[in-house]
């Protein structure tokens, strides 16, 4: 298997990367001289190997109740912006009046 | 180097000073003072090893002044360096990424909180690989940090921020997070203690999630007591992380005072062939072999195993990793933490824009090679295979401790600390995990301790135990360090 420029181009969609042309063609052969190591894995009997988690030391069930993160200041002190108990983030372009005065914090 | 009165006190252990200061023998602010002299002195900045990015002077003195002193207060007023992937609330915590840049954490971590619960001061976070992806410490946005004993060279990564700050002496203790041997191959290179604990053993809590089921928090120490205090204090169950497990927490100083002639008596060292490759550097096995004679000399029996999965650790982690990594950086996205870059192509422009250009390279680089070998048409080859492979290497593992094994012994690195630029295949730099990804993918407690030197350079002994087992694992470090004593650093 190798990676082609469309397959890159692909995956940085899936992961939200823009990459320019010359950053796609340098990550084909980075990627593919990095998975050329990885073929090892395909010549190894997995026969007897699980996949079911290991449950050794299991994990204990605990009740399914929000139990808060102590925070050491209060939301409003980290914040950029509040209201009415939400966070407010910055308008996006494509909502709204772009470019607007008060554009700021109508998320 | 005239010795001053702040390095005579850092050259004590950290319990030492920490039983004085709370005992009222030293002033609470004694090893703090030493600490920041030492850090000027050894030039911890970006002027000199860039070890350090972000400093606090007002917290540890507030903790100082609240700490009420008593004899049982592990960590009376001890200077802890933490890396800057574990959230602090007073110090920006960046994971050495510029699309966190500024970024204060509103909670502490759970290693944070008990550290100051036991009477520990946090003044600095260190400087890192972006992300822990990284095994120089050269991949941070905030530029390579520098090997304290040769400044051309790497002190590794990616905690090698950490790692410097003890090796320079400025503190006794610090924190490091491992994902594939990140704290155990800084620690080698740079000539200290560096210990993983067992996955589960230590609350993931506020570290920043690289991989997850692959993360730990891990501690450094200029001596195995250092380590072994440090992992004292931050050891045990967490409420608000579910992965961490209901196993009591040992002592793990048992092992300091035994000063019997044969303390390992009835240990099983075990030595895998795996790891001692032909191509390893015969000065390297002359030294290994040397720390096996000390540990037969102490009693234990040294006998050779294999783990004939080992060589498959590397092509396994950088599946594995980047694959879980894909997914815990997709949360960097613009709106939710620091760096905003408007795009050109609404919502998913802004997306782009701003991860293309807060990620660096290697960053990249993995986000991509993990959503690959996640894709539809790729999973069953690379990932599916890949986590049948990591249940092999565990086998391995779980097979050699089930025969009687105690601990097993290995070479931390395949090379001493390597010329800084000088490793720019991205696998070649992967290759120097090739001897600590395994405990991370089987999730066994490993540490990292010198053992001798090579042209000057130190080389780290590694140690191996079964699950939860670090009590044993720091034994026999406790009694080989004592068996080497000089040696260890010559």
């Amino acid at each position: 298997m190798s990676v082609s420029e469309n397959d890159v181009r692909h995956v940085a969609t899936l992961a939200r990367l823009g990459l320019d042309d010359g950053r796609v063609q340098a990550l084909v052969g980075e990627l593919n001289g990095i998975l050329a190591h990885m073929d090892v894995l395909q010549q190894v009997d997995i026969g007897g190997a699980s996949l079911d988690p290991d449950a050794t030391h299991g994990l204990r069930m605990r009740d399914d109740v929000p139990s808060p993160i102590p925070l050491a200041r209060d939301r409003e002190a980290f914040a950029p912006s509040m209201r009415d108990g939400f966070f407010l983030v910055p308008r996006l372009a494509t909502h709204g009046t772009a470019g607007a005065a008060d554009d700021e914090g109508e998320g | 180097m005239t010795d001053v009165p702040y390095q005579a006190l850092l050259a004590r252990s950290a319990r030492e000073v920490a039983s004085a200061i709370a005992t009222g023998d030293l002033p609470p602010h004694a090893a703090l003072d030493a600490t920041l002299a030492a850090a000027q002195h050894a030039q911890v900045g970006p002027e000199g090893l860039n070890a350090v990015l972000w400093t606090d002077a007002e917290g540890p003195a507030a903790d100082l002044a609240a700490l009420t002193l008593h004899p049982d207060l592990p960590l009376a007023g001890i200077p802890v360096a933490i890396k800057d992937n574990i959230a602090t609330h007073r110090m920006p915590t960046t994971c050495g990424s510029r699309i966190l840049e500024g970024y204060v954490s509103p909670f502490e971590a759970t290693v944070i909180s008990r550290l100051r619960g036991a009477g520990a001061v946090l003044p600095m976070k260190t400087n890192m690989d972006e992300f822990a992806m990284g095994s120089s410490t050269e991949n941070s946005a905030w530029g390579m940090t520098k090997h304290p004993l040769d400044r051309t060279r790497v002190p590794g990564g990616s905690s090698g921020g950490s790692a410097a700050v003890v090796a320079a002496g400025v503190t006794r203790i610090a924190l490091g997070s491992e994902t594939g041997g990140s704290v155990r191959q800084p620690a080698a290179f740079c000539g200290i203690v560096g210990v993983k604990p067992t996955y589960g053993r230590v609350s993931r809590h506020g570290l920043v999630a690289f991989a997850s089921s692959l993360d730990q928090v891990g501690v450094f120490g200029q001596s195995v007591d250092d380590a072994a205090l440090g992992l004292q204090v931050i050891a045990g169950v967490d409420a608000l992380d579910s992965t961490t497990v209901h196993v009591p927490v040992a002592d793990y100083r048992a092992g300091a005072n035994d000063d019997r002639a044969q303390p390992l008596a009835g240990v099983v060292v075990g030595r895998p062939t795996e790891y001692f490759p032909t191509s390893l550097d015969p000065r390297m096995r002359t030294l290994l072999d040397r720390a096996a004679d000390r540990l037969r000399s102490l009693g234990a029996e040294v006998r050779d195993v294999s783990l004939p999965h080992t060589e498959l650790a590397i092509p396994v982690y950088y599946i594995v990793a980047p694959a879980e990594a894909s997914s815990n950086l997709a949360r960097y996205d613009g709106v939710r933490y620091g760096l905003r870059v408007e795009g050109n192509d609404g919502l998913r422009g802004m997306y782009e824009a701003t991860r293309s250009q807060g990620f660096g390279p290697e960053v990249t680089r993995r986000i991509l090679l993990g959503t690959y070998v996640l894709s539809a048409g790729y999973y069953d080859a690379y990932y599916k295979r890949a986590m049948a492979v990591r249940r092999l290497i565990t086998d391995d593992f779980t097979r050699v401790f089930a025969s009687g094994v105690h601990v097993l012994l290995t070479p931390t690195t395949p090379t001493t600390a390597f010329v800084a630029g000088s490793r720019s295949d991205p696998y070649e730099m992967y290759m120097s995990d090739i001897f600590t990804a395994t405990a991370n993918l089987a999730g066994v407690p490993a540490m990292s301790q010198p053992i001798g030197r090579i042209d000057g350079l130190p080389v780290g002994g590694q140690l191996l135990a079964s699950h939860f087992d670090e009590a044993t694992m720091l034994r026999v470090a406790y009694a080989l360090e004592r068996a080497l004593g000089a040696e260890a650093h010559t």
